[in-house]
């Protein structure tokens, strides 16, 4: 054998490389948020900063922070949910309508149900007619906003003010710990399913069905049970993003939040998620759902018209999924 | 008498492919009016020589004439272009479209320039076509989908001639079609040519090569192995070239005692099946690629349904999911690394370990650390090229890539290896770890059912090895009764014959 062979240079990297980039993997979004408020900080100045500004925020983005948690899930193993502005919707109705005869507590778990229901659905629909995700929740989205016009008659449900109007309230009237409890409930969750996605075993399981589904199934991973758990947790999340709707709006209203299933899908893919699964973050996808706020807050501070804070929200989303690209 | 231009001329090919040689030096020519039988193992090369014939491959290497002229495609469009066709075994047609519609793809005929189709100028085309290849009971406005899978074939035939192919490369064409099917193509063959058409004809099976070839051509290695007119070339001789090698001595085997059933099946569907496998012994299933073996194996392991007939892992019987039968301590390699085996974006821990996550925190908890200081200490003991347990397994190489879907087996501890292909694409480093592995676990009692379609490797590992030939598996026979030359005239069904 006197022929040289081409020598296989795949022998591993070294360790600091492929250390020094799962950083940069997980820490990217970070850097963009920061570069957004940067950004903003010096255009509006050291106002922007304020507490009152910062905390306004945070309670603009927690509803699609609270969504996003329960897509996070659903887009790491693979899948999407579409019908989470139609479940938002449903949740505040059904809010509203069982605080009419029940107290408030009792109304928040009734909306946490109806929401967890409708993942339900989603998600034997998805695993026993194996119809892909994206055509199961295009119907539910639609099915469940029907369902919320037609249990709240197509009207707006007034409904006795309770404490949960005051989930999201500023702080500043002195209700709420430094920040307003319903961000508190948000951080908690979030540091909840980060710990569920690294510390168990479905966490695992669904980072694994997400990358292949087929070694998943090789590898005996109990994907049908995986999938209708998460859409089903989804669902949940989304009911509770509904409540703080309801907080915000103190009325049921079947028509709210159409179109936020994109907002939330975006928030999960600035923060590094891929819609072909395997890949997300609990911390990129609330840096992600920050971004978008940032931008909107910054923008109408600046004066700037809402056409050209679409722009840059647009030119974020590409241009995030664009930078992932390139990187990998 | 002057020797005419031949058709096709391959001078000198080569192609490397990391650290494997596929193609080393490779003449081949083919003259118009002749079937050229392109003959050789998995792995000799065939595919590879016609890719680059088909222009999806570009040779590091040597040089091509068509009809005496300088040919280099750039893509696949170009061989087309230049009267060079390729019929896959899976078809490449569009199966929603309409059979007309379909030998025009591509190039259809339109009213001037605005691409506006010129629907009776298609029908015209295709009506010839398929007229002069003697099957105008094919209706043009059929749908692709609704033909059976010969008559799509054909309609495949159609559209290379359609727009006039010079060389026509069939690549196991007779895979997917039954005996009266395979008459038809045969006598479509022989219009061909009578067309003057140069016809390279692929085949495992040595019968149907005698044939319908005038000459054959072996593979072995990624070499020129021989050649000669098929009339004068017995099978035996065509097989003798097709194995030329001696077994090296890359085989260890320690002392081996046999131990009780651990799987026994019995009867079983797809695949006729009936076997048993004890403790401590390697069984192996020959064939050839599209054999069946990779069905029987899935079926066993619960990733494919069962038609009929029973399957028993020590003591349950019956059929299973995948989960149960990691319960029952079975564990199953699959020859789809990329695909199937491997899910190649997540780590190397999370690859190794997660069909047995168990062990790393109570009730449904996972603490990666524990998980990643596992698969470090299999990283070690197969010495698993990679920067640490957290890398992702899609950047090492396909033989440290094969580790990783070995060790998950190996930390799940399961009592039956179902390894379906365990050294494919791999360096030879990497295939005599794996030996050693396998004869390890055989030594510690453990059962191994060895699918693979690289013959030495099998006569090498086995204690016993069973056959199967198109969908069934013949009966076991202890290694000693079996030679390269058996085994691959048994799996090609040249025995019948």
């Amino acid at each position: 054998m006197e022929r040289a062979l081409v020598v296989d240079g795949s022998v591993g990297r070294p360790r600091v490389v492929a250390a020094r980039r799962r950083l940069l993997d997980e820490t990217g979004v970070l850097v963009g948020l920061a570069v957004v408020l940067g950004i903003f900080g010096a255009l509006i100045g050291p106002q922007f900063f304020r507490a009152a500004n910062l905390e306004l925020v945070a309670r603009q983005t927690v509803i699609v922070c609270v969504a996003a948690l329960g897509m996070t899930m659903v887009i790491v193993s693979g899948g999407i949910d579409l019908s989470v502005g139609s479940v938002v919707a449903l949740s505040t109705v059904v809010t509203a309508v069982l605080l009419r005869g029940h107290g408030p507590a009792f109304a928040a778990i009734g909306a946490l149900a109806a929401g967890a229901a409708c993942g339900v659905v989603n998600g034997v629909l998805i695993t026993q007619l194996r119809v892909v995700p994206f055509i199961v929740t295009l119907g539910t989205m639609l099915l469940v906003r029907g369902a919320a016009k037609g249990l709240a008659d197509e009207r707006r449900i007034e409904a006795p003010v309770t404490w949960l109007n005051s989930l999201l309230r500023t702080v500043r009237d002195g209700s709420g710990v430094l920040l307003p409890t319903g961000i508190w409930i948000t951080v908690a969750l979030a540091i909840l399913v980060a710990f569920v996605l690294r510390y168990t075993r479905f966490g695992r399981h669904l980072f694994a069905i997400g990358s292949s589904e087929r070694t998943a199934r090789l590898c005996g991973v109990r994907i049908d049970r995986t999938k209708a758990a998460v859409y089903t947790l989804a669902g949940a999340f989304a009911a509770l993003a509904g409540v703080m709707e309801f907080s915000k709006l103190s009325v049921g209203d079947p028509t709210v939040s159409i179109g936020l299933e994109l907002d939330v899908i975006a928030a999960v893919i600035i923060g590094g998620g891929s819609l072909s699964g395997g890949k997300g973050s609990v911390i990129g996808t609330i840096a992600g759902a920050a971004i978008m706020a940032v931008i909107q807050i910054g923008c109408s501070q600046q004066g700037l018209p809402n056409w050209v804070q679409q722009i840059v929200t647009g030119s974020i989303i590409v241009g995030a999924v664009a930078l992932d690209r390139l990187r990998s | 008498m002057a020797e005419p231009v031949a058709r096709l001329e391959m001078r000198g090919i080569s192609k490397a492919f990391g650290a494997t040689l596929a193609l080393d030096g490779v003449d081949l020519s083919v003259h118009g009016g002749e079937v050229c039988a392109l003959v050789g193992q998995n792995g000799a090369g065939k595919s590879t020589l016609m890719a680059i014939l088909a222009g999806a491959m570009r040779p590091d290497a040597g040089s091509m004439r068509l009809d005496g002229t300088p040919y280099l495609p750039r893509d696949p469009l170009a061989a087309r272009q230049a009267g060079v066709a390729m019929i896959h075994q899976e078809l490449s047609l569009a199966p929603h479209l309409t059979v007309m519609e379909n030998i025009v793809l591509g190039v259809e005929p339109a009213h001037g320039s605005f691409g506006i189709v010129d629907r009776r100028r298609m029908r015209q085309t295709a009506e010839r076509a398929l007229s002069e290849l003697g099957h105008a009971d094919i209706a043009p406005e059929a749908t692709v989908a609704t033909l059976s899978p010969a008559a799509q074939q054909l309609v495949e035939i159609a559209r290379a001639f359609a727009i006039g192919c010079r060389v026509l490369v069939l690549d196991e064409p007779t895979s997917c079609l039954t005996h009266a099917d395979v008459r038809t193509l045969f006598d479509l063959i022989n219009r061909l040519k009578a067309q003057q058409i140069a016809v390279v004809y692929i085949s495992h099976f040595i019968e149907e090569v005698k044939q319908i070839s005038d000459r054959v051509v072996v593979l072995r290695d990624g070499r020129h192995a021989g050649q000669g007119s098929t009339r004068e070339m017995p099978s035996e001789a065509i097989v003798s070239l097709m194995v030329g090698r001696s077994v090296d001595d890359l085989y260890p085997r320690g002392p081996r005692s046999i131990g009780d059933a651990i799987l026994t099946v019995d009867a079983l569907q797809p695949g006729d099946a009936t076997f048993t496998l004890r403790g401590g012994e390697v069984l192996g299933i020959a064939g050839l690629v599209g054999a069946g073996r990779t069905r029987l194996l899935r079926t066993i392991f619960g990733l494919a349904p069962v038609k009929a007939g029973r399957i028993q892992v020590a003591a349950s019987t019956g059929p299973a999911l995948p989960h149960e039968r990691w319960q029952q301590s079975v564990g199953m390699l699959s020859e789809d690394r990329a695909g199937e085996g491997l899910a190649r974006s997540l780590s190397i821990a999370d690859n190794i370990t997660l069909s047995r996550l168990a062990p790393f925190g109570p009730r449904g908890l996972v603490w990666p650390s524990r998980q990643r200081s596992a698969a470090t200490r299999w990283i070690e003991r197969l010495d698993i090229r990679c920067a640490d347990a957290r890398q992702p397994v899609a950047e090492l190489s396909g033989g440290n890539q094969q580790k990783v879907a070995v060790a998950r087996l190996l930390h799940h501890d399961v009592d039956v290896l179902m390894l379906d292909e365990p050294t494919k694409g791999i360096d030879v480093g990497s295939k005599a770890q794996i030996y050693r592995l396998i004869d390890e676990m055989v030594g510690a009692g453990k059962a191994v059912l060895l699918v693979s379609s690289y013959f030495p490797e099998l006569l090498g590992v086995c204690d016993r090895i069973a056959v199967m030939s198109r969908g069934h598996l013949g009966p076991a026979r202890d290694v000693a009764e079996w030679n390269e030359h058996s085994l691959l005239m048994e799996a090609s069904g040249a025995r019948a014959s």
